[in-house]
């Protein structure tokens, strides 16, 4: 019953949390729906009993990306009547890909209600069930290949970026740190010893 | 009367009978919690005046022991100004996301062997999650302030806590490793012995590390560019005035509290005490494992937030950027890849 309610809740902050990602005007309020809708989301795997991806869903999804997202977009000064005026003249296409994602779910999901099974909840875990642990089992030993494939991948991408970022321009000038720190009194100061004048 | 309560207590219905248990347990964290946010203030207030060889705050109260108190109703009286073309909701959303998350994260932590408000498997991954969403408060406040001072103040603490997430990150990585669970009780259990057993010492540069990461975290001296009052007025709360600014405080002091906690847990045992395998002093009180020696251990982290505040100058922004991304993020992964050695040779005592 209360699982019911709970559930039922925050799948209805979910979808509002949804709606209010494309319906803001403004893009932070936007991006912060998308905060939300994670963070529901999270709560909703939670009842899943799946509390290691609702975890790092928070922490990975909430903590670390939708961060830079909001530091990128409270960088921009995105004029809002700009980013509506093709509203009309994409809405065909975006309907259509809407229509399609839809008609796809819906026929997985026509095709398996033959069998109901799957709709059934599992039968709960123990209190001292560790969801992390057996995450951490499968992946280091059935799936290990592609794993370790996809850590692959993701090392690629992230050379792929830096490279692409760091562009060196002929004439900049760069701290060296090491050499900052190595530098001595006697390499910048040089005391001189001036007479003073005496009498006049 | 007690008769009274026993059956008012048993006639209520189980469901109900824990949620009342459970309140009062996070009363029974939150109390004690806030009332050591207010003196903490008055400890930074006395320990950097005794250490710059002033006397601090000595009026209100015995030896100005009710300071904190004078400062809350200051606070309270005082009107808070929302800036105009700011963004109303998210202006006063932003301190209570600041603060939920400082003292959500203390359901997890075992403050003696008895006594933890959530017992749950995945406890070290909760508090990843949850100090990661502070840094929400303080980007939601420089925007919705509405003013370039705050918008800076913002900027600097979304890269800075970033980029010292990481570090942190790795660092529980490597107590993981040693202590081979992800539940903040049980790490504290593999650290059992004495106090050379504690994982500061197989760890000591993910250690100095997670410590050093936190009060970068926590947006403490020396890194506390966020609010650099040379640079940009106060960084991120500038436009804040009364109880909203109180909360911004409170949260401060509180994500200190709770990385002095956390550091204690990982890698100085806890609530083990120091003494536990002596040969005398072992079996007296001295030796058992409880509050006292968390809260022993607690205060001393606190005060090196103090010290170093008092002893610091603040860091240059590109050196901490240098910092976090090009010193402690190597650092970590090679010493993760030495106690992988040290698992593997099992090497004593903390190994085998």
């Amino acid at each position: 019953m209360i699982e019911s309610a709970i559930f039922y809740t925050f799948g209805a902050v979910l979808l509002g949390a949804g709606i209010g990602v494309i319906t803001a005007r403004n893009p932070v309020h936007s991006a912060m729906f998308l905060v939300l809708a994670f963070v529901t989301s999270a709560f909703i795997w939670m009842l899943l009993e799946a509390e290691f991806l609702a975890i790092v869903l928070v922490l990975v999804y909430v903590g670390a990306v939708m961060v830079l997202f909001l530091f990128v977009v409270m960088m921009l000064d995105v004029k809002i009547e700009q980013a509506r005026a093709g509203f009309t003249r994409y809405a065909p296409l975006g309907i259509a890909v809407v229509l399609f994602i839809v008609a796809m779910l819906g026929i997985v999901v026509w095709d398996r209600t033959q069998e109901m099974n799957f709709l059934q909840a599992p039968a709960r875990a123990a209190a001292d069930y560790s969801n992390t642990e057996a995450l951490g089992e499968l992946l280091y030993t059935q799936y290990v290949y592609p794993f370790e494939l996809a850590a692959v991948i993701l090392l690629v991408a992230i050379v792929a970026a830096i490279a692409l970022t760091m562009r060196r321009r002929p004439g900049l000038k760069v701290q060296d740190v090491g050499r900052q720190v190595v530098v001595r009194r006697e390499d910048r100061v040089r005391l001189v010893n001036i007479e003073s004048e005496k009498g006049e | 009367m007690i008769q009274w309560f026993e059956t008012a207590w048993s006639g209520l219905p189980p469901a109900l009978q824990t949620t009342v248990t459970i309140t009062l347990q996070i009363v029974a964290i939150l109390v004690p919690l806030i009332l050591s946010v207010a003196y903490l203030t008055y400890a930074e207030r006395k320990i950097i005046g005794y250490i710059q060889n002033r006397i601090g705050p000595n009026r209100v109260g015995f030896k100005g022991l009710l300071q904190p108190f004078a400062d809350v109703l200051k606070l309270l009286v005082k009107e808070i100004v929302v800036p105009a073309k700011a963004s109303k909701f998210l202006f006063i959303t932003a301190p209570i996301l600041s603060i939920v998350p400082a003292l959500a994260t203390w359901a997890v932590i075992p403050v003696s062997p008895q006594f933890v408000l959530a017992d749950i498997n995945a406890g070290v991954l909760y508090v990843l999650a949850l100090t990661s969403l502070g840094v929400y408060g303080i980007i939601l406040a420089g925007w919705a302030s509405n003013s370039k001072y705050a918008l800076l103040g913002a900027m600097r603490s979304a890269a800075q806590i970033v980029a010292y997430e990481i570090a942190m990150g790795f660092a529980l990585v490597g107590v993981l490793m040693a202590g081979g669970s992800l539940n903040l009780g049980a790490i504290i259990e593999a650290q059992s012995g004495s106090a050379l057993h504690w994982f500061w010492l197989p760890l000591l540069p993910l250690f100095m590390i997670y410590f050093i990461s936190g009060v970068a975290e926590t947006n403490r001296a020396p890194f506390d560019v966020a609010e650099g009052e040379s640079e940009i007025v106060a960084g991120f709360h500038v436009e804040y005035s009364g109880m909203a600014f109180a909360v911004f405080f409170l949260a401060e002091y509180a994500n200190m509290i709770l990385i002095a906690a956390l550091t204690t847990s990982f890698f100085f045992g806890g609530w083990l005490s120091p003494f536990q395998s002596w040969p005398v002093i072992g079996d007296t009180f001295l030796g058992q494992s409880s509050f006292f020696w968390f809260a022993l251990k607690l205060s001393f982290f606190l005060f090196c937030f103090l010290w170093f505040r008092a002893t610091f100058p603040r860091y240059r922004y590109d050196q901490i950027m240098r910092l976090g991304w090009k010193v402690f993020i190597p650092v970590t992964i090679v010493w993760l890849m030495v106690e992988g050695l040290l698992v593997l040779f099992r090497v004593g005592p903390w190994f085998d």
